[in-house]
């Protein structure tokens, strides 16, 4: 019953923002909902027992790139983007696909309701700590694409720095 | 019975801790500042606060009433919304992230299996609150101090980070009381271990709460008083909490990962169990004095009030020796180990301020440049080097059998020869730019 309140809790906050993050006209404003439904989100996480993948949302999404976000969006003038119309004019176009998309989705879901079996949750107590396991799994069986991984955003990153740099 | 014992235990101790921690951190914080102004009058050979109560006990208190009466200024053209929830974004990161931090071993509100990535992750949310309070007050001043307190955030969070993970390395777990055992095991505080990283951590830890040598957000002599320009009266007030929440957090941190948290020195030795005496002998020579200095008080109600200070300092002694003097496996000798575990985390919290306090008067302030190249160029190197000098130094003793006392000695050369390295390159370079200075 707790459980229930606070994952319907944590799912409204999240969705309820996601969507001031689109309505909103002040950019600021747009970032600190972004921020709301990314912790929102961490809290799920969280109410799933997955401390984890909560912790490295709160660092890496919501204290890492949201304030690299908001010390752009500082930097930019405001003014501009307030009296800019927010909708063009294919937005039929764009609500049809969203209604095709969602209907997919309710389709999908219902098809294979009965042929998709869930498995017994289980007890929360009887869940190794889950940084373990990660950690585990990251350095044990999928080494070789993790380690890809990690060159590809150093390749990234020295590309950014190349790239921003008038002079090497 | 013992199932309700246990319940109410389960529900109780977190409910009253986190109570404790939001009730007493303000006041802790106030005083914290009045130690300050008295270790800043110290070190330039004046007095400080002196007025209100006997040495100026009680300006904390005289402080809070004046900041919760003065008029709460809201700019014309601020963003109210976000000026009003900026300040509280702070405080509330500053205190979440105390909560999951032990002080003693009874003292905890909870010890979760992520807990220094949780202390860590929430503490640096508190960031939003100085970038959004300095953006919305639509002052220049405020809008440069949020922007330098970002930057500067980002960069030493990293090599913070990193000095971290070398001491978890060590621990091999994020809980925070595991890490605390870790140590206890280990016979050994982690400070010995990685002095590299403790130094990182100290230098890197500065930077993140804002404070002098690094404090250039708030650098009065440029910008008046950075990201907290337009602030006024009670919302000032709940900036400089977490400024001073933020200190104890990281001073919690240092003292949990590098300095035993609440072991006492020499945990494992039986010859040293005398310093258990310590702590009530510390506290009866805090109360002798305030007995010694009562009579020269000039006025009778300053006395009335130091002596009092005096007779609650033999009772906190008391309290601390009492555990020690009960018979043997007595419930009262079971409680040693959270008195006295809280009495040697905050005393080790204490001397880190203390620290802290000592280099602000010290150094002179940094330029942004040289705080940039300090933070990217020499200690995110520096920890990357640290981080890989521990890995080696648990190899040499785990895989190869070498003691402790030649492998972590052995990589913390190696690692000072890097900085070293690293240094010099550095004061090579900022000589190319002196030159280069001069000539333009």
């Amino acid at each position: 019953m707790l459980d229930q309140i606070v994952f319907y809790f944590f799912a409204a906050l999240a969705v309820i923002s996601a969507l001031l993050v689109v309505t909103r006209r002040n950019v600021v404003q747009s970032a600190i909902f972004l921020i709301t439904a990314l912790l929102a989100t961490a809290g799920i996480f969280l109410q799933l027992h997955a401390e984890f993948l909560f912790i490295v949302q709160v660092i890496l999404y919501a204290g890492g790139i949201m304030v690299l976000f908001v010390f752009v969006i500082m930097l930019i003038n405001l003014d501009v983007s307030i009296h800019q119309v927010q909708f063009n004019r294919q937005w039929w176009l764009g609500l049809l696909l969203a209604l095709v998309l969602g209907a997919q989705l309710i389709l999908a879901v219902a098809l294979g309701r009965s042929g998709l079996p869930l498995g017994e949750p289980a007890p929360a107590t009887a869940l190794e700590p889950s940084t373990q396991l990660v950690g585990r799994v990251l350095f044990n069986e999928y080494m070789l694409p993790f380690e890809i991984a990690s060159i590809l955003l150093l390749v990234a990153m020295i590309g950014a720095v190349v790239m921003a740099k008038k002079k090497v | 019975m013992q199932a309700l014992i246990n319940f109410v235990i389960s529900i109780w101790v977190p409910l009253v801790c986190a109570l404790v921690i939001v009730a007493v951190l303000p006041l802790a914080a106030g005083y914290i500042v009045l130690m300050e102004r008295k270790v800043m009058a110290d070190m330039q050979a004046r007095l400080g606060p002196m007025r209100v109560g006997p040495h100026g006990l009680l300006q904390p208190i005289a402080d809070a009433v004046k900041l919760l009466l003065k008029e709460d200024i809201i700019p014309e053209e601020a963003d109210k919304g976000i000026f009003w929830i900026a300040p509280l974004i702070s405080v509330t990161a500053g205190m979440l992230a105390m909560s999951a931090l032990a002080i003693g071993p009874w003292f905890q509100v909870a010890d979760l299996n992520i807990g220094l990535l949780f202390v860590v992750g929430i503490g640096a949310l508190g960031i939003f609150g100085i970038v959004l309070g300095g953006w919305s007050s639509n002052s220049h001043y405020s809008l440069l101090g949020a922007l330098r307190s970002a930057a500067q955030l980002v960069s030493y969070e990293t090599a913070a980070g990193m000095a971290i993970v070398g001491a978890l390395l060590l621990a091999g777990t994020l809980s925070i009381r595991e890490i605390i055992e870790a140590q206890e095991d280990y016979r050994v505080w982690f400070v010995f271990a990685s002095p590299v990283g403790f130094f990182i951590y100290v230098v890197a830890s500065i930077a993140e709460t804002n404070r002098a040598p690094f404090d250039l957000p708030e650098a009065e002599s440029e910008l008046v008083a950075g990201y907290m320009t337009e602030y006024s009266g009670f919302r000032w007030a709940l900036y400089f909490l977490a400024e001073y929440t933020n200190m104890v957090v990281v001073a919690s941190i240092a003292t949990t990962l590098f300095l035993g948290g609440w072991l006492r020195p020499f945990a494992g030795s039986r010859a040293f169990d005398f310093l258990d005496y310590l702590p009530s002998v510390m506290m009866l020579g805090v109360a002798g004095y305030c007995f010694y200095r009562a009579p020269k008080q000039p006025v009778k109600i300053q006395q009335m009030v130091l002596a009092a200070v005096g007779a609650s300092f033999i009772l906190v002694a008391g309290i601390l020796a009492a555990p020690l003097l009960a018979p043997a496996g007595s419930m009262l000798a079971s409680a040693k180990a959270g008195l006295h575990g809280a009495f040697w985390f905050l005393l080790k919290v204490v001397l880190y301020l203390y620290l802290f306090m000592w280099l602000r008067f010290t150094f002179p302030r940094y330029r942004f440049d040289q705080l940039m190249r300090l933070g990217w160029q020499f200690l995110i190197p520096l920890s990357i080097v640290n981080v890989m000098g521990i890995g080696l130094a648990l190899v040499l003793h785990r895989q190869l059998g070498w003691s402790h006392w030649t492998a972590f000695p052995l990589t913390t050369i190696l690692t000072l020869a890097v900085a070293g390295m690293l240094g010099s390159a550095g004061a090579k370079k900022d000589k190319e730019h002196a030159i280069v200075g001069e000539e333009a």
